[in-house]
């Protein structure tokens, strides 16, 4: 070897104290653990995702078995009483789980994807399609989405969760383009894009495999904010009637209860418990987004300790 | 040049500057030097050595993860390390004041340059607002920039205008020391060039000593009355500049003089300086510059090299020169 | 005075030669500033001729804002001339339609990019830029074997063991590191020239000659071309072959290395030459008379561009922009003062000739 290759012999001694990488997923991990607000989050949703992928363990009875006493207080062979029709509001309880589980997970990806690449899309190739885009997104933004949503639903009777989550990403995943179209612009300075536009990469692909994997921190983020949005909306859907009404869900159960005034007649838990449970879903996804906002920074950023200012143009 | 006092402006000993906890580490490792009044001292070092430290350090301006451990930084007699926050706003600006390195980043881009200029003198003395301004407009002449600029916002001045008005603003109450680090960095040659010239001029009219911290060695050799050249936040080489250049001691010096090709005298190939700087927070033992050294023998391994008197070069931490005179 | 001594590169000379490979011809780029009903351009890059030949090391010099970055990049096809064309090999590139024939232009051109921190992707490990251009550009090659020629080349540009490199992220690696590493990645397609946007302006000084040196290696060893883009004039020298100089958007001075630094003709030239640091040359203080200020770059109209600051600055060179002209040998500047001087010196050498036969 010439002398001058000797220049980089040996294992690589890193100037900035980087030290080991980790994965993103392990990095994820340990943000969660290290912050007591994310983890209380964690913990909760482990508590909810147990009940919902266990249901049938868990819930002594047939949700749907109507042949209970009605409209009893809470006994020791139904914990939380029954409903006006008979139906063991505890084993509801623990069922409905997988409905408001499912929304959340399916508008949290849908919604995100669907931002993502609008966003992305839109900053990096630019000039129209920007401009399109930001205008389509614009619009979206503008239009109250609550009304949108109950008329829309109003419109489409039946149709199941699926039409439901569908209509909750038409109307929420433009807030999260503007994000990430923000966001996106602040790369497209950054050489690695251009040295992928160099090697020949297609656009489709820097898009999905270049830009999108250093936002690991705003995906996330994105996907929790919009897993509590379809929760919240699922829920008020369902409790003013709209939506899926007939499975078992949190949002229903609410709206059998108002309907049969458990409040009033000595059943609050009817209406109480899944109230509390929505609540607490949706609290742990936002707790869960503590440890996220530090992890979209550090591991992800070169260090800017060398940078010299002076640039050409 | 003013007939120097015994007394020289600035004297550091000993200082060591850690950061972190966990283990913490030294960048800046028992540096001592002096400054006398009016003399121009470039430090110079690559990224990492620990320079831009040594300089924020003496100017007492380093914040938590950063803290001064241990050593004294003299100035005008007083041990700015011991002063607390109230006593060191007395003197500073006024005695002493710092150019940073890129002006974009120091100058407030909301503000006009001759409010900014106006905000540095209001917070160091009270003076009535029309002697600010006439002591602005004055300031700015200094500097060669048309006082009309003084309305001008930093994004309407080119790079180098800005410096100069940094400058400006660093010698608004003649200090006796200013302190600058790597204030041409972000200049082009030519800009680069007829600023080091201007500070060199005003130098000589108003004054003032100069630490200007560097990793172009190039640029600062025309200017320095003397050169420090650091290494993992360790002083390896102090002396006048020709000293240095005609004689470099340190191998590291002789090194990073032998990386810079020039654009006149004989075109020859360079070899640089094989390896990387270590890793301060597991220092090498004995010499920190053992690892790379053309010359390391049996006591670089092990034994840290003390600091010598060599010839004209008031300081090389060296091996080599071991029995040459001990400075410390 | 005749061309026939013009070695590979020169701009005016009329014969196309066998051995040039990009050739770029009244390259021109422009940029509309202030939004989009503005009438305000920007004129970044203005009719810029430039040959790179084989094996050849052609230095671009210019400061900030003389376009020479964005010449790299239109040569890379990251921008779009808004006029000239470039040809490589003797065809057009605007030519180029097709993905393929695309991507065959882009095996054939890289680059390496100036900021170690940004130019590799930080959430992948370095190996990846290699990879990637393998599976793109030699599609021949299987899994195994690509990774297996990605340790290969990063042993080439002298990143050992490459085993252990391979697996590293950029943040582990050092700015010299991480410029090597892009080099690799431009080799990866066996391109013919690499267009290295100031590979080492900001690496350390004792670094930068290890970049240097792998870059005259390389051509060397693989026969590849470079456009050497930098501010620094010895840098330039110490690698270049042949010397272009840039200076707000256009071509001022271009020919050998050692006859530019030697024999400066451009004003802008010797103002470059007389403010590079020298720490041999003897201390002198003088001013050099110019502060640096930059030039006028959105809507410039006709004339010098450099004449507000020029010390030779005449009538003429307020109204006339002055062309790229041959004033010796492989030699041009754009200047109408040195094509004068040069005119008038080669007279009184034809009046001599004439006096002594």
């Amino acid at each position: 070897m010439t002398r001058e290759m000797a220049t980089e012999v040996g294992p690589a001694e890193p100037v900035a104290p980087g030290g080991r990488h980790r994965s993103v997923l392990a990095n994820l991990g340990i943000a969660v653990v290290r912050n007591p607000k994310a983890l209380t989050g964690a913990c909760i949703l482990a508590l909810f995702v147990v009940m919902a992928v266990f249901a049938p363990l868990i819930a002594p009875y047939d949700p749907n078995d109507d042949s209970f006493a009605q409209g009893e207080g809470p006994s020791a062979a139904h914990l939380l009483g029954t409903t006006s029709y008979g139906q063991d509001i505890f084993s509801q309880l623990v069922y409905g789980a997988r409905q408001s589980l499912l929304v959340a997970f399916s508008v949290g990806i849908c919604a995100t994807l669907v931002s993502a690449l609008v966003g992305v899309a839109a900053a990096y190739v630019g000039d129209i399609a920007d401009h399109v885009l930001s205008l389509v997104t614009d619009i979206f933004l503008v239009i109250p989405s609550l009304p949108l949503l109950i008329v829309i639903t109003s419109y489409i009777r039946g149709g199941g969760t699926a039409v439901m989550v569908a209509v909750i990403v038409f109307t929420s995943w433009a807030y999260g383009a503007r994000q990430f179209r923000a966001q996106a612009l602040s790369l497209r300075n950054r050489e690695f894009l251009e040295a992928a536009r160099v090697r020949g990469e297609r656009t489709s692909y820097t898009i999905v495999f270049e830009i999108l994997p250093t936002m690991t921190g705003l995906l996330v983020a994105n996907f929790l904010s919009a897993a509590v949005g379809g929760i919240l909306s699922v829920a008020g859907l369902q409790f003013i009637g709209l939506g899926d009404i007939d499975t078992v869900s949190w949002g229903s159960m609410m709206h059998w209860a108002e309907n049969n005034q458990a409040l009033d007649t000595g059943i609050p838990l009817w209406d109480l418990a899944p109230g509390l449970c929505i609540a607490l879903l949706s609290a742990s996804f936002s707790l869960l987004n503590y440890a996220f906002d530090e992890v979209s920074n550090p591991a992800l950023r070169p260090p800017g300790r060398r940078r010299r200012a002076r640039r050409a143009s | 040049m003013p007939a120097a006092p015994a007394e020289p402006l600035l004297e550091v000993e000993d200082l060591v500057v850690e950061y972190g906890l966990d283990p913490p580490v030294r960048a800046v490792d028992q540096v001592s030097m002096r400054v006398e009044r009016g003399e121009f001292v470039g430090i110079v070092g690559e990224s990492g050595c620990g320079k831009s430290t040594l300089l924020y350090g003496i100017g007492r301006l380093l914040g938590p993860p950063a803290r001064i451990v241990s050593g004294s930084v003299r100035f005008r007699g007083e041990n700015m390390v011991e002063l607390t926050d109230e006593e060191l706003r007395r003197i500073r600006w006024r005695d002493y004041s710092v150019v940073m390195q890129s002006a974009m980043n120091a100058l407030n881009p909301v503000l006009s340059i001759g409010a900014q200029l106006e905000d540095a003198i209001a917070a160091h003395e009270r003076m009535p607002p029309d002697r600010m301004r006439e002591r602005a407009a004055e300031v700015l002449r200094l500097v060669g920039i048309d006082p009309i600029h003084l309305k001008s916002y930093p994004h309407q001045l080119s790079g180098g205008m800005r410096q100069r008005a940094m400058i400006a603003m660093a010698l608004v109450f003649s200090p006796d020391l200013v302190i600058m680090d790597e204030p041409t960095s972000a200049l082009d040659v030519v800009a680069q060039r007829s600023l080091m010239l201007r500070v060199k001029r005003l130098q000589r009219e108003l004054g003032f000593a100069v630490l200007f911290v560097t990793h172009d060695m190039s640029l600062v050799s025309h200017f320095s009355d003397r050169l420090a050249i650091m290494y993992a936040g360790q002083l390896v080489e102090l002396g006048p500049t020709r000293e240095l250049f005609t004689n470099p001691r340190h191998p590291y010096s002789v090194g990073l003089l032998q990386a810079f090709p020039s654009v006149f005298g004989e075109r020859r190939r360079l070899t640089g300086i094989p390896g990387n700087p270590p890793d301060l927070r597991r220092p090498p033992p004995g010499c920190r510059f053992q690892p790379r050294c053309p010359r390391a023998f049996e006591p670089c391994g092990q034994v840290e090299p003390g600091e010598h008197r060599v010839g004209a070069t008031d300081l090389v931490r060296c091996h080599l020169f071991a029995r040459s005179e001990v400075v410390r | 005075m005749t061309g026939a001594g013009a070695g590979p590169g020169d701009p005016r000379a009329g014969e196309p030669r066998r051995d040039v490979i990009l050739e770029a011809r009244g390259l021109t780029r422009h940029f509309r500033v202030g939004g989009v009903f503005s009438r305000d351009i920007l004129h970044a890059v203005d009719h810029v001729d430039l040959v790179i030949g084989e094996r050849e090391i052609v230095a671009l010099v210019g400061e900030s804002g003389s376009g020479k970055s964005t010449v790299a990049r239109l040569l890379a096809l990251l921008y779009r001339p808004t006029a000239g064309e470039i040809l490589f090999r003797g065809r057009p590139v605007s030519a180029l339609r097709s993905r393929r024939r695309t991507l065959d232009y882009r095996r054939r051109v890289q680059m390496v990019f100036q900021d170690p921190f940004s130019s590799l992707s930080p959430v992948y490990p370095v190996s990846h830029a290699i990879v990637r251009a393998l599976a793109l550009h030699r599609p021949e090659l299987s899994a195994r074997e690509r990774r297996a020629e990605a340790a290969r080349l990063l042993e080439q540009v002298g990143l050992t063991p490459a085993a252990e490199v391979m697996g590293k992220y950029p943040h582990e690696l050092s700015g010299g590191q991480r410029q090597r590493v892009g080099f690799a990645a431009a080799l990866a397609c066996r391109p013919e020239v690499i267009l290295a946007d100031e590979p080492v302006s900001m690496l350390d000084v004792s670094i930068r000659i290890g970049i240097l040196n792998l870059m005259t290696r390389l051509r060397k060893e693989e026969g590849v071309s470079f456009l050497y883009i930098t501010h620094d004039l010895a840098s330039a020298r110490y690698v270049a072959d042949r010397m272009l100089v840039m200076y707000a958007g256009r071509v001022v001075e271009a020919g050998p290395c050692e006859q530019v630094l030697t024999d400066p003709r451009h004003p802008y030239t010797r103002l470059l030459l007389s403010a590079a640091p020298d720490p041999w040359a003897p201390l002198e203080e003088t001013s050099l008379g110019d502060s640096g200020e930059p030039p006028r770059m959105v809507n410039p109209g006709p004339g010098c561009r450099f004449a507000p600051r020029c010390p030779l600055a005449e009538e003429i060179c307020a109204h006339a922009t002055p062309t790229l002209t041959e004033l010796r040998p492989a030699h041009a500047a754009a200047c109408h003062v040195a094509e004068r001087e040069a005119a008038s010196a080669s007279q009184v050498r034809t009046d001599q000739d004439g006096i002594r036969s």
